[in-house]
């Protein structure tokens, strides 16, 4: 049974463009799309409407409570969020508790993840083991067990021969770490960007340098061992030119940025709202229109959630005792739509950083609507107004920093594999 | 006017707020020189002081201002309490809230925790410091003292000198008295300055002489040992040396130049221990005295707003 989408605008973010026309699943891969898509014989008919028809959504660093914390975000939960925010592959962090370091634990939550999420589970593995910084994980085994990546977190790895030996160790195998650029002596305790408004409220600060600094010290360590290198986030405008000469130099490095550093500032914070508490802290407008710029321009090549659930008790605390993160599986694309209908990003530019560039890092077919590619899509009204409640939200914990925002773009349907997994009501 | 229903910081204040406090705090201070020294503007209510951090001085103070107006006062060490037992602030918020207090004073370590507790209780809520963010009363006081001593509290040129950064005085001070329009000049080593503060309206200096020159006010800062990460500064006495202020350093100022410390002082560490008893130039212990005339105040005005409010409420039956 083959199923065909009409009188749909396809977001192609391989050839930047956005025409109407129509795309032939058959087997649970794209055979056909374009203008013209001629159906075969028993064929279901989706009629889009002319709403808009894109790439699902490829995640990475999204966070999954288990094992450890299972009351702040199950797999269940998580893919039924994902599902809601038209992500259909999420590569989940393993900065669970305890870590995700060895194989067992990862098939572990393979398993798990495979029973109780809808949509595509990739697993990241710690770089070290307990992510402590001082014995690399078995890498061979992990990548055997189905790790997509290694990376610590935002534990950064101090000791710069341990982290030299993980990379050469990495770069043998072939396998793609994931940094955390964030000099960790001047962000210690840090709950917010050093600066005017941080000054007024009398919070702990780090100077965006240290964001410099830890990307510096990588990419050195990169040109040393030639590893595959992501980093995590990328925030502040100071980094940009150091990772514009890297990737100049022919490294092995592509970056990211997180969807609240593009539509988020440091002001945001307002009267410690620790909701808007997240790692590394929001940072002043100026750097914030930069990383615009810079996923514009390419120079920023993935967009991420960095969906990190924290439960009521973990928030409700004085803002530099209170736990860090948001969560923003369901919010990663109305957010990024903001974007869009602010005339900063054009629709295949957003689906280029959220979908195609995260498939292409990790080696997955995904992320385009060519044939050949597995049915992964989203089917969404980039224009739909809505009010956001947290209390709608799929995930078991509710920090969104949106909460109460008048927000534009709803999810009509995801597929993965040409299934449908979640359809607006 | 005073419109507020909590004293969180100077930052909510209008200027003629600040004006409508220190003149009911005038008539505190002349109340507290009578020998019988009572009010029963707060009879029946309960004043509840929770401190988060260790104080005696603004604790004695809260105390003595609520008992001399009528309250019931209760003391709370909260450092040796639930806090070591694993309760939230909000939770211990909550509990004491179930208390019916209707004054409730709170000291804490984190910027932002007094605020966040005003957001869960039904009462008037004074912040009498919040980490490193503010201490509205220190600086109100501070106010009253420049203004009995100088005759105005505008059209002043005043150095707040020292840990900057550590401090909560130095900014509820640099609001406050912006907001009164006086020139306010920071002074300190730049490692004790906050990021960026030089776009708060105020002038940074970095040598003390060039700092105090023709000031009115010099406002000494306690050097924050306990808060130090470790570092900040070579040595105590290279930092005497530099920024300790004793007679020859003040000489830069004007002549009728007033001291001030907020206290407790570190003696020979940021102020020369002659020169702080020094009842020509230094008024440190009047700052304790407006102190406790502030907090009638403030207290009084707040009780005022919290009982106007409460006789709107519709009556439950």
């Amino acid at each position: 049974m083959s199923l065909l989408f009409t009188n749909a605008r396809l977001i192609d973010p391989e050839n930047q463009t956005e025409v109407l026309g129509g795309l032939l699943v058959e087997d649970g891969l794209i055979v056909d799309a374009g203008p013209d898509v001629a159906a075969p014989a028993r064929t279901e008919v989706i009629d889009c409407g002319g709403k808009c028809l894109a790439p699902g959504i490829v995640d990475i660093g999204v966070k999954v409570c288990e094992p450890g914390e299972r009351h702040k975000e199950s797999y269940k939960s998580a893919g039924l969020a994902a599902a809601a925010g038209g992500v259909t592959t999420m590569v989940t962090r393993p900065d669970t508790t305890p870590a995700i370091d060895n194989p067992e634990t990862l098939e572990f939550v393979t398993r798990r993840a495979n029973e109780a999420a809808p949509v595509n589970v990739m697993p990241i593995a710690a770089l070290t083991k307990g992510r402590d910084g001082r014995e690399m994980t078995e890498f061979g085994f992990l990548l055997d067990a189905g790790a997509v990546a290694f990376s610590d977190g935002d534990n950064v790895v101090t000791d710069h021969k341990v982290l030299s030996r993980a990379f050469t160790y990495a770069r043998s195998l072939g396998a793609l770490v994931i940094g955390h650029p964030q000099d960790p002596g001047l962000s210690k305790g840090a709950a917010a960007t050093s600066g005017k408004f941080a000054s007024l409220r009398g919070l702990p600060a780090v100077s965006p340098m240290a964001e410099r600094m830890g990307l510096d010290r990588d990419i050195a360590l990169i040109e040393m061992t030639g590893v595959k290198y992501h980093a995590d986030q990328i925030t502040t405008a100071r980094a940009l030119p150091a990772l514009q000469r890297a990737k100049k130099n022919g490294f092995d490095i592509t970056a990211g940025t997180s969807i609240h550093h593009l539509t988020l500032n440091e002001l945001d914070v307002a009267n410690y709202r620790t909701f808007f508490k997240v790692k590394p802290p929001l940072r002043s407008e100026d750097d914030r229109l930069a990383i615009i710029e810079a996923v514009k321009t390419g120079l920023i090549d993935i967009i991420s959630s960095m969906h990190t659930p924290q439960d009521e008790e973990s928030k409700r605390l004085p803002f530099e005792e209170a736990a860090a993160g948001a969560v923003a599986l369901e919010t990663l694309l109305p957010a990024a739509l903001q974007l869009v209908h602010a005339g900063h990003l054009s629709l295949a530019e957003i689906f280029r950083a959220m979908a195609l560039n995260p498939a292409k890092r990790l080696g997955l077919p995904s992320g385009r609507l060519m044939p050949g590619a597995p049915a992964d899509l989203v089917l969404f009204d980039a224009d739909a107004p809505f009010v956001l409640n947290r209390y709608d939200l799929k995930s078991k914990s509710k920090n969104t920093p949106f909460d109460g925002q008048k927000m534009q773009g709803k999810v009509l349907a995801t597929f993965v594999a040409g299934k449908a997994v979640y359809r607006r009501d | 006017m005073f419109r507020q229903k909590h004293l969180l910081g100077i930052e909510h204040l209008h200027p003629q707020e600040i004006t409508t406090l220190l003149d009911l705090a005038d008539q505190y201070v002349d109340l507290n020189r009578q020998d019988v020294k009572h009010s029963e503007a707060l009879r029946g209510l309960t004043q509840i002081n929770m401190f988060f951090e260790n104080s005696t001085r603004t604790q004695a103070s809260f105390e003595i201002a609520g008992k001399r107006l009528g309250a019931d006062v209760m003391n709370m060490a909260m450092q040796a309490s639930s806090i070591k037992k694993g309760e939230t602030l909000i939770d211990t918020a909550m509990t004491l809230n179930a208390m019916h207090p209707d004054l409730l004073v709170v000291r804490h370590p984190h910027s932002g925790a007094v605020d966040l507790l005003a957001q869960k209780v039904n009462c008037a809520v004074l912040n009498a410091g919040d980490g490193k963010h503010e201490h509205p009363t220190q600086a109100l006081l501070d106010a009253l003292t420049i203004r009995r001593a100088k005759g105005r509290l505008h059209r002043l040129n005043v150095a707040i000198c020292g840990d900057i950064s550590h401090s909560r005085v130095a900014r509820s001070n640099l609001i406050l008295l912006g907001k009164m329009e006086n020139r306010v000049r920071l002074v300190g080593p730049p490692t004790l300055m906050p990021s960026q503060i030089d776009q708060f309206g105020v002038e940074v200096f970095e040598d003390m002489a060039e700092g105090l020159k023709d000031v009115d006010v010099v406002m000494m800062l306690r050097l924050q040992r306990e808060r130090m990460d470790g570092g900040f500064i070579p040595s105590e006495r290279e930092y005497y040396h530099r920024y300790g202020l004793d007679a020859e350093k003040l000489a830069y100022a004007k002549d009728d130049a007033i001291v001030m410390h907020p206290g407790p002082m570190n003696r020979g560490v940021e102020i020369d221990g002659e020169l702080a008893d020094d009842i020509n130039r230094s008024v440190i212990q009047e700052q304790v005295e407006m102190g406790v005339a502030v907090r009638m105040a403030a207290m009084d005005l707040l009780a005022r707003n919290l009982r106007a409010e409460r006789q709107n409420k519709p009556v439950e039956v």
